[in-house]
């Protein structure tokens, strides 16, 4: 079974009070529930880098920001994560999926599956793989994490999670 | 009319508005005129000027935001004027001061003298969305603020560059954190 109550309860447990995104196959069970309930206020943006600007937004304007995007996303963020989010301090939870895992999945999500954990290096921000026995724990630790560094911080999603199947 | 001086006359018209100024020269001509706790100086990711102001209207909706773009701002970030109409923000105001070209890296051309910004915010859902002259600029602020947003007011500018304009002296971080203390006042 998805964890995707679960993870919602974490969330909240958390404090995150403002969600935007654009959506990949391995949430879809957590942005059907933002769509069908409005109290999330769920944002849906046009681009990934667009949501990483709302949610630094939102959280100067006293707010917790979670953005959801594919890993696809992360290339497009760059920028917004280092020219904005990392030099300003202004952290988010960037609840990023793990297409590609493994080298087992369409062709363009081969390269960015295999560099992703590298990519958060590189500019250095904290990650952590989210499973399917501990997710509370996994979101309290990240959120942790993030608040410390003051940067954003990725929860990486695999298959399998958050979804029933691909 | 210089691009700084159309600044000057939008910073000279605001209350308690927040501001959140894009990236590059209009940042740096809104220092100059006046700084303030409740200005947002973009220094880097250029487009996103528009998606956070439309974060920090969302979050706080009781506040009026006023996001001071220009054009190669705009077309960069040109898919977030949906979002802004889509969202329907009563408190986003959007002043675009355009000169058809990329002003802090030596005046390159924009696309924008062959497309109607103002035309693309009123079909993404802008309650108004107007050209206005640079002459008028001053004159129609005091209006524009109480305006139901999201509204754009787009103003065409001359090229060029005050000589010698400071770089904004606040650290990154000292910026974000007085701008969230404004918002959170």
């Amino acid at each position: 079974m998805p964890k995707t109550t679960e993870f919602l309860s974490a969330l909240e447990a958390q404090g995150y009070d403002f969600f935007t995104g654009v959506p990949c196959s391995l949430l879809k069970g957590v942005i059907r529930r933002f769509d069908a309930e409005p109290r999330w206020g769920y944002v849906s943006a046009v681009r990934e880098d667009s949501a990483v600007g709302l949610a630094a937004g939102a959280w100067m304007a006293g707010r917790k920001p979670a953005v959801f995007l594919q890993n696809s996303g992360l290339g497009v963020c760059m920028n917004a994560l280092v020219s904005l989010n990392i030099i300003y301090e202004i952290p988010a939870l960037l609840v990023t999926t793990w297409r590609g895992e493994g080298g087992k999945d369409a062709p363009e999500h081969i390269v960015m599956g295999e560099i992703m954990t590298r990519y958060f290096d590189l500019i250095d921000l904290p990650w952590r793989v989210l499973r399917k026995d501990a997710v509370a724990e996994d979101v309290a630790a990240i959120t942790q994490e993030i608040a410390r560094r003051k940067v954003p911080g990725g929860l990486i999603v695999p298959a399998g999670v958050l979804d029933a199947s691909r | 009319m210089l691009r700084a001086e159309a600044v000057k006359h939008v910073v000279d018209a605001l209350g308690d508005e927040l501001l959140v100024a894009c990236n590059g020269m209009i940042g740096r001509e809104v220092f100059t005129a006046k700084d303030r706790e409740s200005s947002f100086y973009m220094i880097g990711s250029m487009g996103l000027a528009l998606s956070i102001g439309l974060g920090v209207a969302l979050a706080r909706p009781t506040r009026r935001v006023l996001v001071l773009d220009g054009d190669g701002n705009v077309l960069m970030g040109a898919g977030v004027l949906a979002s802004a109409g889509a969202a329907g923000a009563r408190n986003l105001l959007h002043v675009v001061l355009d000169n058809e070209a990329h002003g802090s890296t030596g005046d390159q051309s924009t696309i924008s003298g062959k497309v109607r910004l103002e035309e693309i915010a009123r079909a993404s859902g802008y309650r108004w969305a107007e050209r206005v002259p640079a002459e008028r600029l001053a004159a129609e602020m005091p209006a524009f603020l109480r305006r139901e947003g999201p509204a754009m007011l787009l103003v065409k500018v001359d090229k060029g560059n005050m000589h010698g304009i400071a770089r904004v002296t606040h650290e990154p971080p000292e910026i974000a954190r007085r701008f969230a203390r404004a918002c959170q006042a």
